[in-house]
């Protein structure tokens, strides 16, 4: 079967790409064979006048190139070459002698976009689902067939760099404000629109004169090589602001983006595909390819063995508990699963502040336009409250966020039984206390699992869903595609104390107390941290948490473990001293106006410690990694996630483990498991019998045994 | 041929309404859209009613908005129902929310819906107030115009004085009469006492105070969250005054007739903003659903006077009527509701009610019947909790439907008056 068919409409080819049995197109070797072919068979036939190019999809145009065919990859100059080929294809659409007009609905990503630009014209459908973008560097790669080079002329250097630079897409009308493309209409006058354009270059000629853009400011920065210097300059110095320098793909694209605009498109292209190679093998676009591939395979992935238990739909959700988090699960099921939302409260005056917290989650899409007024009337329509469970008998789904305190959340449970339907689940938002204990007094234990979210709901990215020990798969699996739905990656992790996320974060959370209370400066501790890649240190971690449910969380970690998990007792006192953290606007930080304002000088005197830079920034990042890194092993051992896909996503989504690191598992796979147990050994005999490596790490080692079987591609 | 159903009956399954408050108080930031679908939605949910199973959304207002004519429509569209249930808004004046409520009872007996959800809503906070004709049709002319010059010249011609708003008032179009107005003309025409008016309103207060302080009215009322962080709640009615007294109200002075008059703003009722939804249900469907409804609607009537008369005298013409279509007489109901635009309306249509003359003068062989205050009004009246003009019909509806439980009463009546000089009544059954 071919994937692309030809048409004649009035002298103008109208190809329609439509990838036989696949959802969405993408610019594989076949297709992209086949479409070379096609070119050459349309530019000799003298019917043909010019061309359209159409997708068949419903809702996609070109979704980019073939990613399974870029892993293949093995050396630089493979990928060298595959990006010289893209080049040279797209290349010669950029070319062909007649008109080639690009009729773009749905997503027109990576490769898509390339090929669109390369195009004589472009029209757009103005649907939301028509976006146009260049994903390229979240793959820790640049865009290699020519986008880096016809984006900056056809829009501008700024207006390009924002896109290229931050793999970022846009939607239609942005894209038509930007002059991404030359028209935008209503979907059902794409064809014929596009084709009376393809008429019209046929002809006049097929260049088409486009406004200049930007202005004054366009032609002093855009136009002018001191400006693009001084553009240059300022959009490294973002980027290393953004990425820590860990990520190398932003600023090879910006080199290949200069050298194109600088020194000729010749030049540009050649730069670009010698970039493509050199970043297509990289470890740190191996890391993001393999966690792209663990996100894909985890949204396919319902959480129980496939067949074992088929996920209910979630039509109406009710939420006990209208504080912070329950109005943050609230919003966010409203804001991204669209669904009725009914928060219960003891007060009424609980209730209205939770309902006007989760509002605020539209009001900030609306915003920022992600949504129209009218969609933000709707959805907000959706959100209602009660104090007394009328209108829980209709919910599919409960998730309760009341005060974590076994009694309370029992309590919960059993008037959740007494007013909801039969098949409803029961989700408890708890990060400390096993979901078993909180089923046990259940009548229908087999219903009752744990929801953990973690803080601010709509923006942290995870979501640990937690069996207890009768949990149903299908509970489960309601669960995790309901978590989808609310724009969560779920994993589904065991009911031990701290389930994953918080397990691994103790140790590490600790030794940063530890750390800090043999005098090593907070500055120092954090600021070793991000360079490591996190994105706030340890102790800012801390205060944004709150010191109360850190400390409390700290507690019930170290009765779980033993002396392992036992925290310093900076906490405690900082606690005694009415330090609650950001929260309370006094914590290890200053907060002036709800801003972070520095470390709180005060807080040495308090825990009775002179700073000083006694532990180097070797030892410190050893400390809190290496802490962290054992306790992930010890927690895969005890098989507290299912899969080591699942651990390391959780601790990238939940804990923001540096990405271009892969994750605490795939860490030790790099590391070698060898080298962690040796390391940690060093830190026992030097720190204490806490970093005693864990026993399957040491038979990892003896074994030469690795988490991950793909190895170092 | 349409062909009618024998034996289907409508039954009310619940009533939800927002705390009624008066205007430019708690809610003079809501819309009546807003007003509406809030007590729909709450009704929704305390009844565990799909919004799936509802056929059809009747409103009334009074006063809409020219921004969202439709309200029933827009109540429809909550996200709660699916999008296709089709909604019209009525205007039956003052007796509209009862008005929507009767029609919703017609559709279902005539087996052309199941399950229909009707009521009110006003906003006398959010009233239109509208531009002079001339201003208008200045305007309207400048947006057809071709050239600026044209324009210009098109709006040149714009004096100060068309510049003022015009505000409408609450008066009747035909006569110029205001409300209040009339009810100082009912008052002096029938020899309506002040002090019996002021016992009216105290007793309107008192009872409203009792039912509010015994949960019997909040239990029907959905709490509002207002205020920048929807943590100012309100949970009742806001006119309300427990402490009202005979001497507090006897201090007021008359709004009307300054001299001789007796209306004030103690004895009629206050302009007020409010929404109030009830489901009704065919009984059969009520039953299928699992409902036990609270009372069935026996019968109603309408009737009109000339509003140069005595513009609030429909009821004394369409009491009985409804009752005769009931098969009733007076000392066959246990519970009286009498809407209080004014008290001294309503104690013109009591004593027109008692009367031989009137009697006379309709027909009947003898009066109506004698009020019982004992049975009547017992949870107050729209002087106390308020009168949104659209939604007061289902308020009273759904309050006499629940008194009618509580007491076991079997039949219980409902009088209405309203603008235009039309009365409106109806006769609930325990079913």
């Amino acid at each position: 079967m071919s994937i692309f068919t030809v048409a004649d409409d009035q002298g103008v080819a109208i190809v329609t790409i439509d990838r036989p049995g696949a959802p969405v197109n993408i610019l594989d070797a076949a297709a992209k064979a086949e479409f070379e072919a096609l070119l050459e068979r349309l530019r000799h036939d003298g019917a043909v006048r010019a061309v359209v190019l159409l997708s068949g999809k419903p809702d996609n145009f070109i979704a980019g190139a073939d990613i399974e065919e870029f892993v293949a990859l093995k050396t630089q100059a493979a990928a060298e070459a595959l990006s010289r080929d893209g080049q040279a294809m797209i290349g010669r659409v950029a070319d062909f002698p007649k008109p080639v007009v690009a009729a773009i609905h749905g997503g027109c990503l990576g490769g898509g976009l390339e090929l669109a630009l390369a195009c004589h014209y472009r029209v757009a459908t103005n649907h939301p689902k028509t976006q146009l973008g260049l994903p390229e560097v979240q793959l820790g790669i640049l865009p290699g067939a020519g986008g880096c080079q016809r984006l900056p002329r056809l829009i501008g250097l700024r207006a390009a760099l924002d896109i290229i630079l931050a793999g970022k897409s846009e939607r239609a009308p942005k894209a038509f404000r930007l002059g991404m493309v030359d028209e935008l209409v209503p979907p059902p006058l794409l064809r014929s629109v596009a084709l009376a354009a393809a008429i019209r270059l046929a002809a006049s000629g097929r260049e088409v004169r486009r406004p200049r853009r930007g202005g004054i400011t366009g032609a002093l920065l855009d136009r002018n090589p001191l400006g693009r210097a001084l553009v240059y300059r300022m959009a490294r110095k973002s980027v290393l602001v953004r990425t820590g320098g860990h990520y190398p793909a932003p600023l090879s694209a910006l080199e290949a983006v200069r050298t194109g605009l600088e020194r000729g498109m010749q030049a540009g292209l050649v730069d670009e595909h010698r970039r493509f190679g050199e970043l297509a093998v990289s470890p740190v676009s191996r890391k993001l390819v393999q966690i792209f591939f663990a996100t894909t395979a985890l949204k396919k992935d319902d959480g129980v063995p496939p067949g074992s238990g088929a996920p209910r739909p979630v039509r109406r959700m009710g939420v006990v508990g209208s504080g912070f988090m329950g109005a943050g699960i609230a919003g966010t099921a409203v804001a991204q699963a669209g669904i009725e939302v009914r928060l219960k409260d003891a007060e009424l005056v609980r209730v209205g502040k939770g309902i006007h917290a989760a509002t605020g989650i539209l009001d900030g899409r609306l915003k920022r336009r992600r949504i129209t007024p009218q969609e933000h009337q709707r959805l907000s329509a959706l959100l209602s409250g009660t104090v007394d469970f009328s209108g829980f008998a209709l919910t599919d789904l409960v998730v309760e966020a009341v005060f974590e305190e076994l009694g309370v959340k029992r309590t919960v449970v059993a008037e959740l039984e007494g007013v909801v339907g039969e098949r409803a689940i029961i989700a408890t938002n708890t990060s400390t206390i096993p979901i078993t204990d909180i089923a046990a007094g259940a009548r229908h234990p087999g219903r009752v699992l744990g929801m953990h979210f973690f803080s601010p709901v709509d923006r942290m990215p995870l979501l640990e869903v937690i069996p207890g020990a009768s949990t149903t798969p299908e509970a489960i699996a309601t669960a995790v595609q309901f978590g989808r739905r609310m724009g969560k990656t779920a994993i589904v992790v065991a009911d031990h104390p701290g389930f994953w996320v918080n397990r691994i974060l103790s140790p590490y959370l600790n030794e940063a107390g530890h750390l800090l209370m043999e005098g090593t400066p907070i500055e120092a501790i954090d600021r070793t941290m991000t360079r490591f890649g996190f994105p706030v240190g340890p102790i800012a971690l801390l205060d944004e948490v709150g010191l109360d449910v850190a400390g409390k969380a700290g507690g019930v970690m170290h009765a779980a473990y033993g002396e392992r998990l036992a925290p310093a007792d900076a906490i405690g006192r900082m606690l005694a001293d009415g330090r609650l953290g950001r929260k309370g606007g006094k914590g290890f930080y200053r907060y002036e106006g709800g801003k972070k304002a520095g470390v709180d000088v005060q807080v040495y005197r308090l825990l009775a410690i002179t700073p000083s830079d006694r532990v180097s920034p070797q030892t410190i990042e050893q400390r809190l990694v290496y802490a962290m890194l054992n306790e992930a092993a010890m927690a895969a051992g005890e098989s507290v996630v299912r899969s080591p896909r699942d651990g390391d996503i959780g601790a990238l989504f939940g804990i923001g483990f540096p990405p271009f690191r892969g994750g605490p598992l795939r860490m030790i796979d790099d590391l070698g498991a060898a080298h962690v147990v040796s390391t940690l050994r060093a830190l026992a005999a030097e720190f204490g019998p806490r970093f005693a490596p864990a026993e399957v790490l040491v038979a990892m080692a003896e074994q030469g045994g690795r988490y991950y079987d793909d190895g170092p591609r | 041929m349409l062909t009618i159903p024998s034996g289907r009956r409508a039954a009310i399954v619940a009533g939800v309404r927002t705390p009624f408050a008066r205007s430019g108080t708690a809610l003079k930031d809501a819309t009546a859209v807003a007003l509406a679908r809030h007590a729909t939605r709450e009704l929704l949910y305390r009844t565990n009613l799909s919004g799936a199973d509802v056929d059809e959304v009747i409103f009334g207002q009074v006063i809409p908005s020219v921004l969202a004519p439709n309200l029933a429509r827009e109540v429809s569209l909550l996200p709660q129902f699916p999008k296709t249930i089709p909604a019209y808004t009525l205007n039956r004046a003052c007796a509209s929310g009862a008005q929507a409520v009767v029609n919703a009872a017609d559709q279902l007996m005539l087996g052309r819906a199941d399950v229909v959800v009707a009521g009110g809503a006003e906003s006398l906070s959010d009233i239109p107030i509208l531009h002079s004709r001339r201003f208008s049709a200045l305007l309207l002319e400048a947006s057809k115009a071709r050239t600026l010059t044209q324009r210009l010249r098109v709006l040149s011609r714009i004096r100060p004085r068309d510049l003022v708003p015009v505000t409408p008032a609450i008066a009747e179009p035909s006569t110029g009469e205001s409300m209040g107005q009339s009810a100082e003309k009912m008052a002096q025409e029938n020899g309506i006492r002040r002090e019996d008016q002021d016992r009216i309103a105290l007793l309107s207060h008192q009872r409203a105070a009792a039912a509010t302080a015994d949960g019997r009215l909040t239990a029907e009322i959905a709490p509002w969250f207002g205020g920048r962080a929807m943590d100012q709640v309100l949970t009742s009615d806001n006119g309300v005054r427990a402490d009202s007294s005979l001497e507090a109200l006897a201090k007021l002075k008359p709004v009307f007739d300054r001299r001789y008059g007796s209306v004030t703003a103690g004895n009629a009722s206050p302009l007020t903003d409010g929404a109030s939804a009830v489901v009704l249900m065919a009984e059969e469907k009520a039953r299928a659903l699992g409902y036990r409804p609270v009372a069935t609607v026996r019968s109603y009537a309408v009737a009109a006077v000339d509003p140069g008369w005595q513009l609030l005298m429909g009821p004394v013409f369409a009491v009985p009527k409804a009752l005769e279509r009931a098969g009733l007489t007076w000392n066959d109901l246990g519970l009286v509701e009498i809407h209080e635009a004014f008290a001294s309306q309503v104690l013109s249509n009591v004593q027109a009610w008692g009367s031989q003359a009137w009697a006379d003068r309709l027909g009947l062989r003898a009066p109506v019947g004698e009020v019982n205050w004992d049975i009547t009004n017992v949870m107050g009246g729209s002087i106390a909790i308020g009168h949104p003009f659209g939604a007061t019909g289902a308020r009273i509806i759904t309050t006499l439907a629940n008194e009618m439980q509580r007491r076991d009463v079997q039949f219980g009546l409902v009088s209405i008056c309203a603008q235009g000089g039309m009365g409106f009544a109806m006769v609930l059954e325990r079913s």
